[in-house]
């Protein structure tokens, strides 16, 4: 029974239905500075005073501060966009999506391992020159054996051994770690190959610890 | 940076912090130890029985006030509020925290809110930073650059002993911010704003990890602020001692900490965007009892 629940879950990957969303006021897929994000406030008003909370920043760090327009849209629509607005982040997003040149999409499951148990990267004091993690264990359960896992996001225990590792099935989950905006939008995880936080090679190795049969994640 | 929050950073992700991971691992290893005839998917639920089950346990082991480190910041936060320092040579017993000078029952229970002198809305800490300043004519600008206590066991800062002086003294109070006045119902929208606004590397915004009922990151349960009564449990418990941190830690520097894990760049202390965080977040706690400090891990 719970393995079929597991295999329910895995199935739908991280397409998580964001809650608590409110009615959009404006079919607009632009955002506007005007835009009303809460009862009374423009995106203006927000934007000033974000701009007084982190200022005199170097400009590494000033951009981490700013939104792109996809931010800013799932932010707006508190990660329930209107159908438009849904397809025209799928849109821009998809085609932020870049591939190894070589082809191959199934890094070293071990790697992959290393990587999803690390929550190391991109925050303040962090050594830039070490490896970023992916810290998948933060929100998703993934091998057995590991009890620490969080839940904001799917349980993936037995992904490979459910979906199997096609090149359509390799492709779909390098998209989705790569991109998770690319698939869902306003996904609550990182666009990670898009924000440049982990390394197509890293990326790789996540879709080998997601669908190699040797990995713990399949045993 | 904070200095000596590097090695914490080591350690991950906020996740479970090393005394109650490794106290639940340990105790796991036993408990899912079972015979080998059990499915092992089988033996996932039991597994997080027991994990909050010993997480329950450990909470009520350390939830002693006597034996409480946070007790030691209200001891020095009462007798710098009660001490004459700065070049006007006054103590800070004049200090107004909304309900007249030097009134502290029950004053932290309906703060963040509008200060007409200041022309702002305000925390306990923007508000007790103002009074150092203006009674005392104290130069903060080093204590707003450095506000919180290095990891591991050093003495509060002067604002965290002050802040976890004045929140212990709504000890038994509800949380009552009226948030009526125009510029404290802006505050509240603010908040809202921010606690949804997403940015930086990982896409992240508040609501990521605190927009869902039961969610939790690795072993750690995640408040849910559409929930009164974790809202009330989570603003009722702050300031409170972190045993991981092995520090008093109040408000802002929650919100500042959530920010780090964001990979933000550290946000402004008691600027617009925490104290407004901070309005939203008491704005849902309304009616929740106040028992500060607490202990957490």
């Amino acid at each position: 029974m719970l393995r079929i629940l597991l295999a329910a879950t895995a199935a739908t990957l991280l397409a998580s239905a964001p809650l608590g969303a409110t009615e959009p006021k404006t079919s607009d897929l632009k955002t506007s500075a005007g835009a009303e994000v809460a009862p009374g406030i423009s995106r203006e008003r927000l934007e000033q005073a974000v701009a007084a909370a982190w200022k005199n920043l170097p400009p590494d760090m000033q951009a981490r501060v700013v939104q792109d327009e996809t931010m800013q849209l799932c932010s707006q629509y508190r990660n329930s966009p209107p159908p438009a607005v849904a397809d025209a982040i799928l849109a821009r997003e998809k085609k932020n999506v870049a591939y190894p040149a070589d082809g191959k999409l199934m890094g070293d499951w071990k790697a992959g391992e290393k990587l999803a148990l690390s929550g190391f990267g991109g925050r303040m004091g962090d050594n830039p020159k070490l490896p970023n993690g992916g810290n998948c264990y933060a929100c998703h359960q993934l091998a057995p054996a590991e009890i620490s896992y969080g839940t904001l996001g799917p349980s993936l225990t037995g992904y490979g051994k459910i979906k199997g590792n096609t090149p359509e099935v390799q492709k779909e989950v390098y998209e989705r770690v790569y991109n998770a905006q690319a698939v869902f939008a306003c996904s609550n995880m990182p666009r990670f190959g898009h924000n440049k936080f982990l390394t197509m090679e890293q990326i790789k190795d996540a879709v080998a610890f997601l669908l190699d049969p040797a990995s713990p994640v399949n045993k | 940076m904070i200095p000596g929050w590097k090695a914490l950073a080591l350690a991950g992700m906020t996740a479970a912090s090393m005394t109650v991971s490794s106290l639940v691992s340990a105790a796991l290893t036993s408990a899912v130890a079972q015979p080998a005839a059990a499915p092992s998917a089988g033996a996932q639920p039991a597994g997080d029985e027991d994990a909050d089950k010993l997480l329950e346990k450990y909470r009520a082991m350390i939830s002693d006030p006597m034996s409480n480190p946070g007790y030691l910041a209200v001891d020095s936060g009462e007798a710098l509020w009660t001490t004459a320092r700065g070049p006007k040579n006054a103590t800070l017993e004049t200090c107004d925290l909304g309900k007249g000078p030097g009134k502290l029952d029950g004053a932290y229970a309906e703060m963040p809110r509008w200060f007409a002198d200041a022309g702002r809305v305000m925390d306990a800490e923007s508000r007790l930073l103002w009074c150092m300043e203006t009674i005392q004519g104290l130069d903060t600008t080093a204590l707003r650059k450095k506000p919180f206590a290095s990891s591991g066991g050093n003495p509060a800062t002067e604002i965290e002993a002050l802040v976890a002086f004045v929140a212990n003294k709504s000890n038994g109070f509800k949380y009552a911010a009226k948030m009526e006045h125009p510029k404290e119902r802006e505050a509240v929208a603010l908040g809202e704003a921010l606690f949804y606004r997403r940015s930086s590397l990982n896409d992240f915004s508040c609501q990521t990890c605190h927009g869902q009922e039961g969610q939790r990151i690795r072993l750690q349960n995640l408040p849910f602020f559409d929930t009164a009564k974790a809202a009330q449990a989570t603003m009722g418990s702050w300031p409170t001692y972190r045993v991981s941190q092995a520090s008093l830690r109040t408000m802002q520097h929650r919100i500042w900490d959530c920010y780090w894990q964001m990979r933000m760049p550290d946000v402004g202390y008691a600027s617009e965007v925490t104290v407004a965080l901070a309005a939203y977040l008491t704005k849902k706690a309304e009616g929740g009892a106040i028992e500060v400090p607490s202990i957490k891990r």
